[in-house]
Order: C-alpha cells, then structure tokens, then sequence
C-alpha cells in the first residue's frame, strides 16, 4: 500500500514542481513597456492574401470590425485600429496600406455575423480584422450560439477571399465579477485553431501589461490618456502580429 | 443561517442507520480492515468530507478573485475540473446520506418537508448575497468612469431597470457571476425527494436516468434560460449527474465500487489520465507549449464545457477522487491533526462559509480595486479571506456547540447540518 502513495505523492510533487518554472517564465516582464512577450505574438496560422498583396505591389485594405472596444469615444483618431495603420504604413513603406473601421456597438456575434459578406462586398478588403465576444459575453448568449456565429462569420470571410485575423475581449479587471469571459475567450480560441486563423489574444496581452504594471487597469480614476496608451500599444502589438503572421517581416526590412 | 441541525435531529442511530454507516465505511476503502469497522459511534463523523467540502470552499474562495499568487494553487490550473465538482458531489453524498436516513425512519413526507426548509435556507442565503452584490455594482457604476471601459461597463445597464432586475434575481433568473452555485444547489436540492425516493427503489436506475438525463442534454442541448438573456452558467441538467452521483455513493453504491477502487489498474488509468489532463493543462498557461499538442485531438477536445460538466471535466474528478479515496483512507491520523483542524471547521459549516466566500470575494475586489497594490497585496488578501472563513468557522462551532448547546436538541448525532443539509454525522 505504502509504495503507490509514495509514488503518487512524488507524481503530484513532480507535477506542482514543474509547473513552478513555468509560471516564473510566464511571469518574467519584457523590456519595455509596449512590449509583448514573443509567444503571445507568434501564431501557426498563416495570411496569404496579405504576403500576396504586398509582395505584389498591390494596395492592402484593412477592415476592422468590433465592437465599442475597437474605439474610444471622441478620440477615433487615437484608437487602435487607427495606430493599426500608422504602424503598418512605417514597416510596410513600399506598400499602400488602406484601413476601414466598421464599428457594430452592442452587437453580438450573431448579428454582426450577418453583415460581413455586404460588408466585404463593398469594401473589398484583404484582410479583415473581426474584434468579437465583448457584448456575447456581457449578454450570456448560450456559448454553443456564439461558436456557431464565429464558425459562420469565419466560413463566410474566407469563401469572400479575405484573410480573417480575430481579436479577442479586453481585459477588464474591475468587470470580472460581472462578466464572464473565459467561456468567450476559449470558443474564439477554438474556432481559430479550427479554421487556421491568427487570433489576436488581446485578453491576454492585456493582462500582462497590468501584472507587469505597465498599466494600472484596476483603477478608476484614469481619464482618456490610459485609454489612449493602451490603444496605442495594442495597435502596434496589432501591426506586429499582422506582418508576422503574414511572413513579411525579413522581406521589408532587407 | 440558523439552526440547521434539524435534518438529522431527530434521526436516532439504530440500526438502519448503522447499515448506512456500514455502506459508506466500506465505502471508503477497500481495506480488510473495514469490515471491523463498520459499525462506529454515532457520534463519529466523515472527516474526510468535512477537510474536501472545506477545501472546495477555500479553492472557490480563490478562484473567484482576480488571479493572483495563490490562484497557482487550485486544482483548476492542474487538470480540466475545479472546486466545484468536489462541492457538488460532496453536497450531493451527505444530502443523500442525511435526509436518505431520515426517509427511511420518518417517511417520505417528512424528509422532503426537511428538504424543502434547507432549501428556503439556502434561498435566503443567496438573495442576502445578492443585495451584497447589488449594492457594490452599484457603487461601482456610480464611481468609475474609464473610458477605456466604455463598452464593458454596459453591464450596468440593469440597474436602469432595478424592479425587473430584483424579480428576475428572486426567481433566480438573473444571476452575477460567482453567484451560480447556490441557484444550481436549490434546484438539485428540490429534486432530492424524488431522487430518493427512486434511490431507495433503485439505485442503479436512478443513476441510469441520471446519466440518461445527462445524455439527453448534451444530444439535445437543453438548458435553463436566465435574464435578460443568455443561459444558466451550470447547467442543472448536467450537473445534477455528480450531485446523482455522490447521492449513489452515499447510499451503497461507493461500498459496491470498493473493488475496482481498490485496484491497481484503476489507480495506473487515473494517474495516467490525471497527468495527460496536468499537461494538457500546462499548455493553456505556457502557450509556448501549445505547439506540442496535436491540432486533431485539441479540435476535438476543445471547448471544455463547465456550463454542461464537460465528461473531460467529470472524468478528471472521478480519477481525483479515486485517487483521493486510496491515498487517504478513512482513519488517516492526518485527518486528527490541527493543521486540517481549519478546513475541517470550514467544511463542516459549508452554507454559511460558503456565503462568506463569495462575500470576502466581492469585497476583495473592492479593497483591489481601491488601492492600487501589487502582488503582494493580492496574495494578502487572500490569505485574510481564508484566515476570516477559519474564524467564522470556529465562531459558528462555538455556538453551536457552547453558546446553544441548551437549546440544542441533538446530542451526540454528529451535530450540524450544514450546505448539504446535513454534516453527514457519521
């Protein structure tokens, strides 16, 4: 009896051990602040319609579409996708680059999923960014629904001949006891593995930029200037992510 | 929440309930042992549940505050099930065991009239935390403004409409978050007659409906709907196959399971099952290692659902307890030491600590959100959370056990009730 115990107790030791390097590795800060620790930009997923317009010379056409998380009120021009583009037109500057903003407030998954194909067929764009899961979770709507919406909206953008990267909830500390994000955060993770599409895991990102006390976004007595921070870092991490995913980074900058 | 002791006050220990003793000591371990021991003192109580509800209560205390040091020491971040399996299978084993005993002697009329007050208990219960949280959204929304938040802070839009809100939180509808539990306690708890009553005709075909019940719902997605839209977080059709479960342990079925617990090959498929779960687990918080995992088996895996008890979720619990059940026998001296001495007082009041839980959890995210601390900080207030569920724990011993010991009408049966409807004086 005694030497099955002392080996499961070695196992969970073993276990809480191991698990030990792991979050220190996790917990270790970047360098800067803005910065994002490399895994949390890296993705398998690829965009090949961006590597093609852009190594072809032709114009990329960006379209955002989120909800009011993609904007801050009365400072559109500081919002991220806005710093999206800025940081695209530097690292790319062979390349036009083209943004479009379509900001669905208070609109789910479902219903917004309705509207990408007009969307797509008026705009043409090469990618389209599709920030998602804030008002399903605010709302509770049943997780299966919202999987189903992502799935449709995902499906429709690629058969349009667009490249999809999704953007995920905001880290919002001071709404946890309210909204549950997790069941949201796992579904749009899931459905970009699914579909081998780059998820921008802004959730995250964010979260680590508070633990690493970058910024403070528990407090409450912030005005426009945290906001217009946090966009701009979120834009640039955006841009990164975007040109990785793309393979474009060696190319442009030799 | 007061007196509570009342289910199982008037059940003297005779000799059904010795033969319900008999099934659960047996239960617990397989060892030759056991059968000499299948008749202890009335008195005499499972500790072991009492240190796991205790612990259960202290890991769902944790998990609800904003991750922070302590939050790498639940069971959450080791494998696909958490702290409220373990709470709702435990509810579900002295719930039955209790008011299974007092539907044997009493009748069924009278077990279910003790059901049913339990339930009223915990109803009250959870109405008293709604207005604690009522009252802290509302300062919330009243104070902060970031428009960073601009969107989410939507969420207090319900409090433009306070009259539709209330009655939707009285008929359990509109639920917070962290506030799910107890809605899915009272409405296994009010089934518990029924559940009973088929066990003691059957018990092998009530846990069939029950897993029946179960496959059901996942085949046909039913669910219960909540306000103003969107679904109940833990699917009671779902989760009712532990509460079922536990209930079936209660009452005979853990002595039948003593074999296959007993086993080696079960104790190699848990292990075995438990560290491709820790792995698996491991690449959530280390995406570095995300690659590792082949793309076929995360599409088929994931999402884990904890809203409709995911079977990853109930299997990873099931290989815990068996796990749990070997390595920690009945008469483990551990259980007699005074470093359990305050998960064992937590899990012996488990409704009123558990309301504490969610209360000190609230008011920790208050205190973090007020002043800007570090790490430190948050682990801080974790550590006083527990320290203040230890003493209201040893508090409500005390009076029970001094302050109303005159009033008290139960002597010597093993004492309080508590979430299960019963302490599970055994």
């Amino acid at each position: 009896m005694t030497s099955p115990r002392t080996v499961l107790g070695l196992t969970l030791l073993a276990a809480l051990l191991a698990a030990a390097p792991a979050r220190a590795e996790e917990a270790a800060p970047p360098q800067q602040p803005c910065d994002v620790p490399a895994y949390l930009l890296a993705s398998d997923s690829s965009l090949p319609k961006v590597t093609e317009a852009v190594r072809g010379g032709q114009p990329l056409d960006v379209l955002v579409v989120g909800s009011r998380s993609s904007t801050i009120p009365q400072n559109e021009a500081s919002a991220y996708p806005a710093k999206l583009l800025a940081a695209l037109k530097e690292k790319l500057p062979a390349a036009t680059v083209n943004l479009s903003v379509e900001i669905q407030a208070k609109t789910t998954a479902e219903e917004t999923s309705g509207t990408l194909v007009k969307l797509v067929e008026a705009k043409k764009p090469t990618l389209v960014i599709w920030q998602t899961g804030t008002v399903d979770a605010m709302r509770s709507v049943d997780p299966d629904d919202f999987r189903t919406a992502v799935d449709d909206g995902v499906v429709a953008l690629r058969n349009a001949g667009t490249d999809v990267v999704l953007v995920n909830l905001q880290y919002s500390p001071r709404t946890e006891t309210m909204i549950s994000a997790p069941p949201y955060l796992d579904i749009l993770r899931a459905v970009a593995q699914q579909h081998d599409v780059p998820l921008f895991d802004r959730f995250a990102i964010m979260r680590q930029w508070n633990d690493a006390g970058y910024f403070d976004l528990f407090s409450t007595s912030h005005g426009v200037e945290l906001a217009k921070q946090v966009h701009a870092c979120l834009g640039s991490a955006l841009s990164k992510f975007v040109i990785d995913a793309a393979h474009l980074g060696p190319v442009q900058q030799n | 929440m007061n007196s509570i002791a009342d289910p199982i006050a008037g059940a003297p220990a005779d000799a059904k309930a010795s033969k319900t003793e008999a099934a659960k000591t047996e239960a617990t371990k397989a060892k030759a042992a056991a059968l000499a021991i299948t008749l202890p003192a009335a008195g005499e109580r499972e500790l072991r549940l009492d240190l796991f509800r205790g612990l259960a209560l202290w890991l769902i205390f944790i998990d609800h505050l904003p991750p922070n040091l302590l939050t790498w020491l639940t069971i959450r971040n080791y494998g696909f099930s958490d702290a409220t399996e373990i709470f709702i299978f435990i509810s579900g084993y002295t719930a039955a065991f209790v008011y299974g005993r007092a539907m044997l002697e009493s009748g069924f009329v009278i077990a279910t009239a003790r059901i049913l007050r339990r339930v009223w208990q915990i109803y009250v219960a959870h109405v008293f935390l709604f207005t604690i949280f009522l009252a802290e959204i509302s300062y919330v929304a009243t104070s902060f403004e970031n428009p960073l938040y601009t969107e989410e802070m939507g969420i207090m839009d319900f409090l433009k409409q306070p009259d539709v809100t209330i009655v939707q939180a009285l008929l359990l509808r509109f639920r917070p978050v962290n506030m799910d539990v107890l809605p899915l306690y009272i409405v296994l708890m009010l089934f518990l007659p029924v559940i009973l009553w088929l066990m003691k005709w059957k018990p092998d075909v009530t846990l069939g409906l029950s897993v029946l019940l179960y496959a059901l719902t996942w085949q046909f997605d039913l669910y219960l709907s909540a306000y103003p839209n969107g679904f109940w977080a833990f699917n009671p059709f779902a989760w009712q196959l532990l509460f079922v479960f536990g209930a079936w342990c209660a009452l005979g079925g853990a002595r039948r399971m003593t074999r296959i617990l007993a086993s080696n090959i079960t104790m190699w498929i848990c292990i075995v099952y438990l560290v491709a779960a820790f792995f698996v687990t491991l690449t959530w918080y280390v995406p570095q290692l995300g690659h590792i995992m082949p793309k076929r088996i995360e599409q088929w895996m994931y999402p884990i659902s904890k809203t409709d008890l995911d079977v990853l979720r109930f299997a990873h619990f099931l290989a815990l307890a068996a796990l749990t059940v070997r390595v920690l026998p009945r008469d483990w001296p551990g259980l007699k030491s005074p470093w359990l001495r305050p998960l064992i007082l937590c899990g012996q009041h488990s409704l009123e600590i558990f309301c504490l839980g969610v209360f000190l959890a609230f008011a920790g995210h208050f205190v973090l959100a007020e002043v800007s601390g570090g790490a430190a900080l948050h682990a801080l207030i974790s550590v006083c959370g527990i320290l203040i569920m230890w003493g209201m724990a040893w508090i409500i011993s005390w009076y029970k056990h001094s302050a109303d010991k005159n009033a008290s009408r139960t002597k010597g049966a093993g004492g309080n009730a508590d979430l299960a409807g019963g302490g599970g004086g055994a």
